[in-house]
């Protein structure tokens, strides 16, 4: 094998004022009492402070300042028990609070959609200049705004969606046609979204990676937004739109559509690029998902918590080609979800674990850790949505178990010392999996671990195009030639 | 339970002049979240934000799981479809749990 | 005492799917007016 991860980043953004605009909560408030009625208002008086979210202990895990086995340690609700002295910046990346995150959706558009206030924008300017990645060229984009009178008349005329910062408003955001809904205002904001906060993650790659721009070959996005107009509505590229907004001038890029299984296909597809000598230096991006914020807001609401989902995640991977130093991807045991497969969970899992594992002669007890979807459960068990985390390792578990490999007693063991509590944000193509890739290469180089599984599923049926389910998986290892020198 | 599956479970329903011939059946992997899905297919959409909300549809409802369905099924079928979910969820304690859901909605539902 | 019946299946992707539910009714004379598979992430 020739092709490691090199590196990754992984960023928050705080979004508490587009908790409205997450589809779910969006689509329950039209029939509550609409905008500004009295589910608005709940939804709002729950909604945390970005020093209550930046201390959050998922989050900090989730940009690398803690490792995921120390949620164990820490009392639930986790939300009642921040990290003291957490700070916003991560090994992985950085959480960023909602102002600044304004200043990088300004720069991020090209077609004027996002109008702002002259005052916001003089609010936000001198925390966006601060900013280590954003050029001169960049900052110009800001602009000087445009009258709030003018705002509220494109809201009020023009099907313009107000933009707000803690709860006032501040902006709007503008449909691109009178009829074309591909391109109104909540499908152009959704997509804005992806593309500011994978250009984000993107920057804090090339910083942790020590790569330039102008170095990568090529870009895989992975997200779940559609970018098209109603005659090729999802056709893409927002590979291209990142790369740009970040200044990958020797690069272009294509969109990879495969549900929240997306990064692993993409994963596997760069990987396969680079293997074959087509590329040298490729990046996979996932910028975040609107549409996800505030998914549960219900059962956090019934459960007088706070909202969790308040949070955009963004996800990126440097791949190249085999440095020594850093984990390879195994491109021999690839695991896949095929169409002939059942659908079943048994099914499923063994495409995605035994198969694979089968191909290169390793037992499931063999591979130190599994990493699957990594939702966080303290955001899906009060809306009675399960543990995902846990049902996946259980599963796992009972594999083994199937196997003779340990007996039905130890599943629990299994799920403790293979798995992990899920910490990722429930953004879709975010949690599936990826989000333990920086921790594995971490203890990877310092020799602490040697190989993890990725599995990710994918829910195809939700596109009501095929009753099917997907997956893909691929093993990570631990660099050989990285072992070799230590046993010198 | 989704908006659209209660208005489709809805239509398949009304549409229908006798309703004792319907089961609603769950594979849902949270006892909390079925408790939810089984309410919303006889008293009504508890979160009174669907279709469902406010309608009585009175179906009989089960999960996948319990031992009692289990009975049903071809064995050789069963395992090879939800067999391995045994081991993951507790089927007992599924059994037990949604006894008392019927036995809760039927009494709310009279 | 499926044999007959209407079955209305809802799974869950991390449960039980769909598919899988409607086999097992199926083969027990069950005839399958709708299934859906819910993702609650």
């Amino acid at each position: 094998m020739s092709v490691v991860i090199k590196d990754c980043a992984y960023i928050l953004v705080h979004v508490p004022d587009f908790v409205r605009y997450g589809s779910k909560p969006s689509r329950d408030i039209a029939v509550n009492g609409g905008w500004g009625g009295e589910l608005e208002k709940r939804i709002c008086e729950q909604i945390r402070s970005y020093e209550e979210a930046m201390a959050y202990p998922p989050n900090q895990v989730f940009i690398g300042n803690i490792h995921p086995d120390e949620l164990h340690n820490i009392p639930q609700p986790w939300y009642e028990h921040p990290i003291e002295g957490a700070k916003r910046e991560g090994k992985f990346g950085e959480i960023l609070p909602e102002e600044e995150f304004y200043g990088w959706l300004k720069i991020a558009d090209d077609f004027n959609l996002i109008w702002l206030t002259p005052d916001f924008i003089e609010m936000i300017r001198d925390k966006v200049v601060s900013s280590l990645f954003l050029t001169e060229e960049d900052l110009k984009k800001l602009g000087s705004g445009v009258p709030l009178g003018k705002i509220l008349d494109k809201v009020e005329h023009d099907s313009a969606l107000p933009l707000y910062y803690n709860g006032t408003i501040v902006g709007s955001i503008r449909r691109d046609h009178d009829t074309d809904d591909s391109l109104k205002a909540q499908v152009l904001l959704e997509n804005l979204f992806a593309k500011a906060s994978g250009a984000l993650v993107m920057y804090h790659l090339f910083q942790r990676a020590s790569l330039k721009p102008e170095e990568v070959d090529f870009i895989l996005s992975c997200s779940e937004e559609a970018v098209g107009d109603r005659y090729n509505r999802g056709g893409g590229s927002l590979s291209k739109a990142i790369g740009e907004m970040c200044h990958c001038l020797n690069a272009t890029g294509h969109d990879i559509k495969a549900f929240c299984a997306a990064p692993v296909h993409a994963l596997i597809d760069a990987a396969s690029m680079v293997e074959a000598g087509v590329f040298k230096d490729v990046v996979v991006v996932g910028g975040g998902c609107l549409a996800k914020i505030g998914m549960k807001y219900s059962g956090h609401l019934k459960h007088r918590m706070p909202i969790l989902e308040d949070v955009l995640a963004g996800i990126a991977f440097a791949i190249t080609k085999d440095d020594g130093v850093n984990p390879i991807i195994r491109l021999d045991c690839i695991g896949k979800h095929d169409i002939g497969a059942a659908s079943n969970q048994e099914a499923i899992m063994r495409s995605l674990v035994v198969k694979p594992l089968d191909k290169i002669g390793k037992k499931m007890m063999e591979i130190d850790r599994y990493a699957t979807e990594m939702h966080n459960p303290e955001v899906t068990l009060p809306a009675g949505s399960g543990n995902t985390p846990y049902t996946n390792y259980k599963l796992m578990g009972a594999l083994a178990a199937m196997a003779k490999e340990i007996d039905p007693s130890s599943i629990e063991d299994f799920v403790r010392k293979k798995g992990m509590p899920g910490f990722s944000p429930t953004q879709g193509h975010v949690p599936a999996a990826v989000p333990f890739l920086g921790h594995a290469l971490e203890a990877m180089r310092r020799g602490e671990m040697n190989t993890v599984l990725f599995v990710a599923k994918g829910s195809l049926f939700l596109g009501r195009m095929s009753q099917l389910s997907d997956g893909m998986s691929f093993l990570l290892e631990r660099n050989p030639k990285s072992m070799k020198l230590e046993n010198l | 339970m989704d908006a659209e599956a209660q208005a489709n479970i809805k239509k398949i329903v009304e549409n229908q002049d006798c309703k004792d011939n319907f089961i609603v059946v769950l594979g849902a992997s949270d006892l909390e979240g079925a408790e939810i899905s089984a309410e919303t297919v006889t008293i009504g959409d508890p979160s009174f934000a669907g279709p469902l909300a406010g309608v009585s549809l009175g179906l009989p409802v089960y999960h996948i799981l319990e031992p009692e369905i289990r009975e049903h099924i071809p064995e050789d079928v069963y395992n090879e479809s939800v067999g391995i979910m045994a081991m993951v969820i507790n089927p007992q304690e599924i059994g037990e749990r949604f006894k008392i859901i019927r036995e809760k909605l039927e009494k709310k539902n009279r | 005492m499926f044999q007959g019946k209407k079955a209305i299946v809802i799974g869950e992707r991390d449960g039980v799917p769909g598919p899988a539910i409607a086999k097992c009714l199926s083969a027990a004379g069950a005839e399958i007016v709708y299934t859906t598979t819910e993702c609650f992430v």
